[in-house]
C-alpha cells in the first residue's frame, strides 16, 4: 500500500499524565476518547501512551506498530531515544493496544501496512521524546532551584553546573504535574547520534535463543488448542457435520460448528488435528464450485477494454500518438494469483468470558482484530482487548483477519481460551491472495527512435473495494492499490495514458507485499524493455535518456548500472535492469543471469536505493535484501491455481518458495539523501521480475509476459 | 514417555505417535522449536537428536526415547554458543520464526565441519527455508560461528 489514503481530519493533542505509582506518560488526548477509552490498556491504565517513564528508571515505548521482521522495535524506538538522550538499550518496548491513538495518520487506521511506520513515526516519535526531555529537565531545573538553561541531559539523567545529577525516573513524577511544552524544537540532522547508524535490532535476542513469543508460542492457563476444517471450495460452507467420531477421540472436547469452518477443540494441537481428520462434512461448495484458473483469466480478458477504464495519468493524446506512429508496439502481460506464505501459519488466541475477550494475534490490524473478534464473541469492541505478539511474517496477509472469528467462537463455546492454528495446507489455500492481472502495454517510437507515445491498461479485482470500500465508493476513482508504479510512470514522453479497469473473479484478493508495484513495475519495465530493444538502444541507456527532468530515478539507475559493471557481465551471463519509485523510495536494479539449456540461473542482483534519510541504515540494506528474495521466489515459481473453486497448492512442495543454495549474491548500495524518509519494507521485491525477465530475453530472445519464469520458460 | 530434553530426563503423557514437535511445544512447553509445514519442508520445527538435526514434525516422539534431544532453548544458558553470537553479532534475524530451525541447522554442520565451504553451507542449509530472505546473513553467520568456534569460542 502506498501513503495516499486518509488523513484522519482531526487535530492531535498531546497529552500529559501521571502514572499510576509516581511517574510520567506521554500520549495522546483525542476529542471524545473519554468515551472511547480501551480496557487495559498496558500503559499503567492509561490509555494511548507512547511512553512511559517510571518512578524506578524504567523508559517505556508502546510500539504502535507490529514486529514482522521488518525492523520497527528497533526504528521506532531509535527515533524516541534520539530526542530522549538515552541509549536506545535503554528503552523497554511493549506492543501497543488497539486505540485510536495508535492510528497510522497515513493510513487512516491503525495498521501496520504501506511501507508507512517509519514515516507516519518520524516527527511524532521524536516530538514526544523532546517534549519528555525538556519536561523532565524543567523538573529538575525546579527542584534545584536553577535555570534550566544551566542544566543538560546525559544517559538518562539531568545534570547541572554544580555537578548535581538526577536521574530521569527521579523527577518523572514531578515533570508529570507541568504543562507540555509548545514549540519544542527537534534535532536537525547535523546533531542526530543514534538516528542514521546501523543500530543493532532490539529483538534478536529472542530470536536466537528461542524465546521470543509468536502468536502460536502463546501459552494462557488451561488453554485449548484447536484446527479447522475449512470449506475446500473459496467461499464454501458445511452443509451437515457428524462429529460423532472425532469428538470421541482422545483429548478432544467438542466440535463447534463456525461461520468460518468447523472447529476441533482438544487438550493437544495434535489431538485437535488428528481429530479434525475425523470429521465427516458435507460441504456446499458455494458460488465458486465451478471456478478455474482458465476462467478467472478468461474473465478478465473478456473484460479488459482500453480505453474503458478509470484514467489515472492522461498527458497528449496516447492513442492518436500511436496511430500516427512509425513503429508501434502492443503486448498483453498476465499475471497469476500468489499466496503470502508466511512462515508463521495464521493463528489465534482468544480467551472469551461473559464481561470481555482477550486477543492474543499476531496481526497488522489491531483495531479490526478488535472489532471482528467482538462481533464474534458478541461484546463491545472495548470489551475486547487486543495483546500483539511478534508477528512470524506479515507480507500483507496478516492486514486480514479471517482466521480470528472461528478462535472466538470456539472459545465462547468450550468457556476457556483457545489457540486456533492453521495448517501450513490451510494458510496457503485459504489466503487472501495477490490479485492476478491482464494488463494491456503500447508504446510508439518516432523515427529516430524516441519514445513518443506511452499506454498502460491495467485489469485486475480490487483489494480496496473489499478492504477499504469508502475510499473507491466513487465509481469514478481508481483503487490506488492497483495503480502504484503505472500512475509515477517516469519516463519523459509527450503522450501518457494510464487507466484502470477493475473486474472481480468471485474470490477475495489481498495486499502482498508491495502490492501492485510489483504488478506494475513488472509490466511497465518490461515493457520499457521491449521499446529499448525496438528503438535498438540499450535498455538503460534507453531509459536514461528519458529521465532528464528525473534526478532521484536518473541517479538510482546510474548507480545500480555503475555497482552491476553495466554491459560488461561475467562470462556467458546476461545482464537486464529496472527502475521505480514506490514508497516514497526510489530503486533500480540490475540481475546477472544465465540461461543454459533452458535452466535459468540468477547469479547476481545489484541494487541501489535513494530512500530518503534513514533511521537505521542496517535495516534498511536487510529489508532490500529481504524483499530481493521475496520478489525472486515469486518471479521464479509464484503460481496460485484454482480448480473447482479449490487451490490446488498446499505445502512447500508445490507452492515453492527460494532456499538458501538457491539465491544469488545480493549487492546494496544505500545512497546518502536528504530527502525525507521513504518506506523500505516493500519496494525492492517489485523490481526482481522485471530485472530477470529483461535479462532473459537478453540471453534468449524471449520475451516473457507471464509469470512465474520456471513455468513461461518452459513452455 | 520418558524423553531427555535438553539434558533433562521429562515425562510426557503424550500419545507415543504425536510428532516431537508438538510433544516439545505443547506438552514441554518448550516453543522456540516451531511449526512451519508440518512436512520436513521448511526446517522451522529442526531439533538434534544425539547430536544430529531432524524434522521434529514428522518424528514420532516414541523415536526420541532413550536418545538425547537438543532444542534451541538447550544450546546454551545465555545466547553464547558461537552460532548465536554469530547469529546476534550479524544480526541476521528479521521476523525471527524460522531461525531456530536455522540455528540447529548450522549447528549441527559446524561441530560435523569446523570450516564449512559456501557449497558445505548450501547443503546442509538447503532444507531450512526463511521467508524473510535472510540468506545472505546466515551465509556470512555461518563462516562467522566457525571462526568463532575455532577459536574455541564453541560452548
Amino acid at each position: 500500500m502506498n501513503a495516499v489514503a486518509t488523513d484522519a481530519g482531526r487535530r492531535d493533542f498531546l497529552k500529559l499524565s501521571a502514572l499510576a505509582g509516581g511517574g510520567l506518560v506521554i500520549g495522546l488526548a483525542l476529542p471524545g476518547c473519554g468515551r472511547k477509552k480501551p480496557l487495559g490498556s498496558a500503559a499503567g491504565g492509561q490509555p494511548n501512551a507512547w511512553l512511559r517513564i517510571g518512578g524506578d528508571n524504567t523508559i517505556t515505548i508502546l510500539v504502535d506498530r507490529s514486529e514482522m521482521g521488518q525492523g520497527v522495535y528497533t526504528a521506532l524506538p531509535m527515533l524516541l531515544a534520539e530526542e530522549l538522550e538515552v541509549p536506545l538499550a535503554a528503552i523497554a518496548i511493549e506492543a501497543a493496544p488497539a486505540g485510536e491513538a495508535y492510528v497510522n495518520k497515513l493510513l487512516g487506521i491503525q495498521v501496520t501496512g504501506g511501507s508507512t511506520s517509519v514515516r507516519d513515526a518520524w516527527d511524532k516519535l521524536r516530538l514526544a521524546g523532546a517534549q519528555a526531555r525538556v519536561m523532565l529537565v524543567q523538573a529538575a531545573a525546579a527542584a534545584w532551584d536553577v535555570d534550566v538553561a544551566e542544566c543538560r541531559v546525559e544517559g538518562g539523567r539531568v545534570l547541572n553546573a554544580d555537578g548535581d545529577a538526577l536521574t530521569y525516573g527521579e523527577v518523572a513524577e514531578a515533570a508529570s504535574k507541568l504543562p507540555l511544552p509548545p514549540d519544542v524544537p527537534l534535532k536537525a540532522p547535523g546533531e542526530f547520534r543514534l538516528i542514521g547508524t546501523p543500530a543493532k535490532r532490539t529483538d534478536s535476542a529472542g530470536k536466537v535463543d528461542g524465546s521470543a513469543t509468536y502468536g502460536i508460542d502463546v501459552r494462557l492457563p488451561g488453554m485449548l488448542y484447536a484446527s479447522v476444517a475449512l470449506p475446500p471450495a473459496l467461499g464454501g460452507k458445511a452443509a451437515s457435520v457428524d462429529s460423532a467420531a472425532a469428538e470421541a477421540m482422545p483429548g478432544v472436547h467438542k466440535v463447534v460448528a463456525t461461520a468460518g469452518g468447523v472447529v476441533v477443540v482438544a487438550d493437544h494441537f495434535w489431538q485437535a488435528r488428528q481429530a479434525r481428520d475425523a470429521l465427516k462434512i458435507a460441504w456446499d461448495d458455494g458460488p465458486n464450485a465451478k471456478l478455474d484458473t482458465a476462467g478467472v483469466f478468461a474473465t478478465l480478458a473478456r473484460a479488459a477494454k482500453p480505453g474503458a477504464g478509470i484514467a489515472v495519468r492522461g498527458e497528449g493524446d496516447a492513442a492518436a500518438a500511436i496511430a500516427g506512429a512509425k513503429t508501434r508496439l502492443k503486448a498483453v502481460y498476465r499475471l497469476p494469483l500468489l499466496a503470502h506464505a508466511t512462515l508463521e501459519p495464521q493463528n489465534c488466541t482468544a480467551d472469551v468470558r461473559a464481561d470481555g475477550c482477550d486477543l492474543h494475534v499476531p496481526t497488522q490490524v489491531q483495531g479490526v482484530a478488535q472489532a471482528t473478534a467482538a462481533a464474534a464473541a458478541g461484546l463491545k469492541p472495548e470489551q475486547v482487548r487486543v495483546h500483539t505478539t511478534l508477528l512470524g511474517g506479515g507480507f500483507g496477509r496478516r492486514l486480514d483477519v479471517d482466521f480470528i472469528p472461528a478462535a472466538v467462537e470456539a472459545s465462547k463455546a468450550v468457556g476457556r481460551p483457545v489457540q486456533l492454528i492453521y495448517t501450513r495446507e490451510d494458510d496457503t489455500t485459504h489466503d487472501n491472495y495477490r490479485p492476478p492481472a491482464h494488463d494491456t502495454a503500447e508504446g510508439a517510437l518516432d523515427a529516430d527512435g524516441r519514445l513518443v507515445a506511452w499506454r498502460l491498461h491495467l485489469c485486475g479485482p480490487s483489494i480496496t473495494a473489499r478492504w477499504a470500500p469508502a475510499v473507491v465508493a466513487d465509481p469514478k476513482v481508481a483503487d490506488p492499490f492497483a495503480v502504484e508504479a503505472a500512475q509515477n510512470y517516469p519516463y519523459d514522453v509527450p503522450n501518457v495514458s494510464v487507466e484502470y479497469q477493475r473486474q472481480e473473479i468471485g474470490i477475495d484478493v489481498g495486499y502482498w507485499r508491495s502490492v501492485s508495484h510489483a504488478l506494475n513495475c513488472f509490466v511497465a519495465e518490461s515493457f520499457m524493455d521491449e521499446l529499448a530493444h525496438a528503438a535498438n538502444k540499450d535498455p538503460f541507456e534507453f531509459r536514461r535518456d528519458l529521465l532528464g527532468k528525473q534526478p532521484r530515478f536518473k541517479r538510482v539507475l546510474e548507480e545500480a548500472a555503475a555497482m552491476a559493471g553495466w554491459g560488461k557481465p561475467a562470462a556467458g551471463r546476461q545482464q537486464g535492469i529496472a527502475l521505480m519509485e514506490g514508497y516514497g523510495s526510489y530503486l533500480a536494479q540490475v540481475a546477472e543471469i544465465s540461461v543454459e539449456g533452458g535452466r535459468l540461473r540468477v547469479h547476481r542482483i545489484c541494487c541501489a536505493v535513494d530512500c530518503g534519510r534513514m533511521v537505521n541504515p542496517a535495516i534498511c540494506e536487510s529489508q532490500i535484501e529481504s524483499g530481493i528474495v521475496f520478489g525472486l521466489t515469486a518471479a521464479l515459481w509464484g503460481e496460485i491455481t484454482l480448480e473447482r473453486g479449490r487451490v490446488q497448492q498446499g505445502n512447500f512442495d508445490r507452492y515453492r518458495l527460494l532456499r538458501l543454495n538457491e539465491a544469488p549474491a545480493i549487492e546494496v548500495k544505500l545512497l546518502a539523501s536528504d530527502e525525507a524518509p521513504g518506506g523500505i519494507g516493500e519496494p525492492s521485491t517489485a523490481l526482481v521480475a522485471p530485472a530477470v525477465c529483461n535479462a532473459i530475453f537478453a540471453a534468449t530472445g524471449r520475451r516473457l509476459r507471464e509469470l512465474p519464469i520456471a513455468k513461461t520458460l518452459k513452455a | 514417555m520418558k524423553l531427555n530434553v535438553n539434558g533433562r530426563d521429562l515425562d510426557t503423557d503424550a500419545a507415543p505417535e504425536t510428532p516431537l514437535l508438538w510433544v516439545l511445544r505443547d506438552h514441554l512447553n518448550l516453543t522456540g522449536t516451531k511449526f512451519g509445514c508440518g512436512a520436513a519442508l521448511c526446517g522451522a520445527c529442526t531439533v538434534h537428536l544425539d547430536g544430529v538435526p531432524i524434522r521434529s514434525c514428522v518424528t514420532p516422539a516414541s523415536a526420541a526415547e532413550g536418545r538425547r534431544v537438543t532444542t534451541i532453548e538447550g544450546l546454551s544458558p545465555d545466547r553464547s554458543h558461537a552460532v548465536q553470537r554469530a547469529w546476534l553479532e550479524l544480526d541476521v534475524p528479521q521476523c525471527g520464526y524460522c531461525q531456530s530451525g536455522q540455528i540447529m541447522s548450522a549447528v549441527a554442520l559446524i561441530a560435523a565441519n569446523p570450516s564449512p565451504t559456501d557449497a558445505d553451507i548450501d547443503a546442509a542449509m538447503a532444507g531450512n527455508i526463511c521467508r524473510c530472505g535472510t540468506y545472505p546473513r546466515i551465509r556470512k553467520a555461518i563462516h562467522r560461528a566457525a571462526e568463532l568456534a575455532r577459536e574455541g569460542g564453541a560452548s
